[in-house]
């Protein structure tokens, strides 16, 4: 990796990292896949989040899903870990809490391939520095 | 088509489980159970309102909906595509409805701006942190130049998040003004308070912006080096600290001439052993060099003789996280939010016997009822709000009548307790207080450096007094006594650990006195926790004789006949409970 060596660089950097993830978020890519995100501070992986997370890098590559999955840090949502956010291409991302590997199954089979939403959707209850 | 129905457990409590199901019904009934969904989700934050039902995709908000407005719901709205208007939520100002929940921000009471890329972003991905403007603040700050920058901090209002609340802006103020060959900017990561988590969950969710503020405290005042004293117990959050250091360096955003600025900037980790009193800055500094970890009197500050002996300062984690933010949105943006004196939000680690355990994060001046109530979802079983503690060991416990107490530095002090790092405990009215305020001192009193006396042999002086009083033994005067010692301890020990310690004891004795004087006077613990002041009674005329409780009492404590009410001998019984649990009929009661 080249450094960064100016604040001219990094601002060329954001837009180009930026439009990588819009293209992947809004779908307007042909190539738009399926992103999840599992909360991995030491709240979530003390749940469970880890076995859920290679559960869903196993099961999607076994159902042949093109997805992209991450860790992230905790999402606040402690007293349902582990939780995760899925999104689906073109749509608003979804936070679902208590995921054990067979509510992973349920994710997967209803709401990845169907668009179906299942229980135990956590409602967004907070506002972002961006919407403020 | 969705709808959303609040799975809270408030809203559970309102019945929203018959919602769901006179919904499908009413959908069934329509014959448009397979076009449209019902879904049981997790709390909105919006109890109050509740019980809650959503509509997707057009954004509807329904707020107190009862089962018997579920047939309303489906024959207008879903059927006729009208919307209910009764049932939505009414702007308290305008008394408009208000249909679309998008434009009801206003009823989120969190503002994420220390969290606002933790559960967003890979933490072990730095170009994950840049597409989120990262490290551009470091960048203006090179063009503002540091003076400049310092006075943005000033302007800002933003407090040092640890706890004590000192303006940061003026803490680097007096750092860039002491002139030396070297000095240091530290990261106190060193987060002790039993039940907070906020700083371990910034580094482990985003590392970079600490990295990063770190770097902007370095330049405004002249430092090099950078230190993140971090507890050896967070070993996922050093790990991805870790890896956030070495990608940054490896993008060229740590190390020598930044952004082709010429300044040059790197940060090292030091790992602390877990000791409660390293969170005290000059303990902290003491630790990283090898000495023992124990505070001196300040003055000196460290900002004029710090790490070995050169100017350092030392902010925490939280108050790093703002930084970038401030930096890139402007100290007005960040001071218009909060209270006149607090500005900003502030993270809470909110945990005990509420529903929604969690992190949160609020605006400077919410209120204690809104955290609870809302936010947390209110207390767990449905049992009474009794007490929440603020502030860790040195902080208090406020009560029902502190309930709408905007939350901030100064109103937090003037009603006994403190902000503290952020903890915040719920109690309900089994927790008996007298208790509690021993909990926190047999922590202080583990954690006491030992260095003063006061602290030292006063906290354990304390700690018996309590014990004595928990076991049934304590007098009126050992509750004096309480009092004029935990006022000696805060008057002469000489560090924040002890000036602060006795505020368990004296809050709880401010707001519930009463529950001293039953444990001194009637030997009784009215919230039934003091195991010495209880008794376990069998009811003669409700018991059957029906022997389970014998059976399964432990050490044979329980005699009786078959088919005849039995008795429990007091002096063998050790107050285990398993007879209540057996027992059927209800016989069996503390008194």
């Amino acid at each position: 990796m080249a450094k960064v060596k100016s604040l001219a660089d990094l601002k060329k950097m954001k837009e180009q990292l930026q439009s990588k993830v819009d293209l992947r978020e809004k779908g307007e890519d042909p190539e738009s896949r399926v992103q999840i995100k599992v909360a991995m501070a030491t709240c979530g992986i003390a749940s469970g989040a880890k076995t859920v997370m290679d559960y869903f890098l196993e099961e999607l590559d076994k159902r042949s899903i093109d997805a992209v999955i991450t860790q992230t840090g905790c999402m606040g949502y402690c007293y349902a870990e582990p939780t995760i956010e899925v999104k689906l291409p073109g749509q608003e991302p979804v936070v679902i809490g208590y995921v054990d590997v067979k509510k992973a199954d349920e994710i997967i089979e209803k709401y990845i391939k169907n668009g179906e939403l299942v229980d135990g959707i956590i409602p967004m209850n907070y506002n972002t520095i961006d919407n403020q | 088509m969705h709808m959303l129905v609040c799975g809270g457990t408030g809203c559970r409590a309102s019945a929203s489980d018959a919602i769901v199901e006179t919904l499908n019904s009413e959908l069934a009934a329509k014959g448009m159970e397979n076009e449209v969904q019902v879904i049981m989700t997790g709390c909105f934050g919006f109890c109050e309102k509740g019980p809650i039902v959503k509509i997707l995709p057009d954004n509807t908000f329904y707020t107190q909906v009862t089962p018997a407005d579920s047939a309303e719901i489906v024959a207008e709205h879903i059927v006729k595509g009208r919307k209910v208007n009764r049932l939505l939520y009414t702007d308290p100002e305008n008394k408009e409805h208000i249909s679309d929940s998008k434009h009801m921000g206003f009823y989120k009471k969190q503002l994420r701006i220390a969290l606002r890329n933790c559960g967003v972003i890979n933490p072990e991905n730095v170009e994950e942190y840049i597409a989120r403007d990262g490290y551009q603040a470091i960048g203006k700050v090179f063009e503002m130049g540091a003076q400049a920058t310092i006075e943005q901090m000033k302007k800002s209002g933003l407090r040092g998040r640890g706890g004590g609340g000192f303006p940061t802006g003026l803490k680097w103020e007096i750092a860039s003004k002491n002139h030396a060959d070297q000095k240091y900017v530290v990261c106190n990561a060193d987060e002790g308070d039993p039940g907070a988590f906020m700083d371990r969950s910034i580094l482990e969710g985003d590392p970079h912006s600490v990295i990063e503020a770190m770097t902007i405290n370095g330049f405004c005042i002249g430092a090099t080096k950078g230190l993140v004293y971090i507890r050896a117990e967070y070993p996922l959050a050093i790990k991805r600290l870790q890896i956030a250091i070495d990608q940054a360096r490896e993008y060229g955003l740590l190390g020598k001439d930044i952004l082709g600025s010429g300044f040059d900037f790197d940060i090292e980790l030091r790992y602390g052993a877990g000791a409660f009193v390293c969170g005290e800055e000059t303990a902290l500094i003491h630790s990283m060099e090898g000495e023992r970890g124990e505070p001196t009197v300040k003055p000196p500050f460290p900002a004029e003789s710090g790490y070995l002996g050169k100017p350092t300062n030392v902010n925490n984690v939280e108050t790093f996280a703002n930084i970038p933010v401030i930096i890139l949105k402007g100290a007005e943006w960040f001071s218009a939010i909060g209270s006149e004196k607090s500005k900003g939000t502030k993270v809470f680690a909110l945990a005990g016997k509420i529903n929604n355990v969690g992190l949160i994060e609020v605006p400077m001046g919410t209120t204690l009822r809104e955290v609870i109530y809302e936010i947390g979802g209110g207390i767990k079983n449905g049992k009474k709000f009794k007490a929440v503690q603020t502030g860790g060991p040195s902080g208090g416990c406020l009560t029902e009548k502190h309930l709408d107490t905007p939350i901030d530095y100064d109103n937090l002090l003037a009603v006994g307790s403190m902000m503290g790092s952020g903890g915040m405990i719920v109690m309900d009215e089994d927790d008996c207080m007298v208790s509690v305020a021993k909990f926190y001192l047999e922590f202080t009193v583990e954690e006491s450096c030992g260095k003063c006396s006061p602290c030292r042999i006063g906290n354990k002086r304390l700690h018996e007094l309590l014990e004595r009083i928990t076991k049934g033994e304590g007098t009126m005067e050992d509750l004096d006594r309480l009092r004029n010692l935990s006022h000696v301890i805060k008057d002469s020990s000489l560090c924040g650990l002890g000036q602060t310690s006795p505020n368990p004891v004296l809050s709880t004795l401010d707001n519930f006195y009463d529950e001293y004087v039953a444990h001194v006077t009637e030997r009784k613990c009215p919230a039934g926790q003091c195991k010495s002041l209880m008794q376990y009674v069998i009811d003669q005329e409700a018991c059957v004789g029906c022997t389970a409780c014998a059976r399964n009492c432990p050490v044979n404590a329980i005699a009786g006949d078959r088919k005849k009410p039995h008795v429990i001998d007091t002096s063998i019984c050790i107050k285990c409970g398993a007879c209540i649990e057996k027992c059927k009929f209800n016989a069996i009661s503390i008194q």
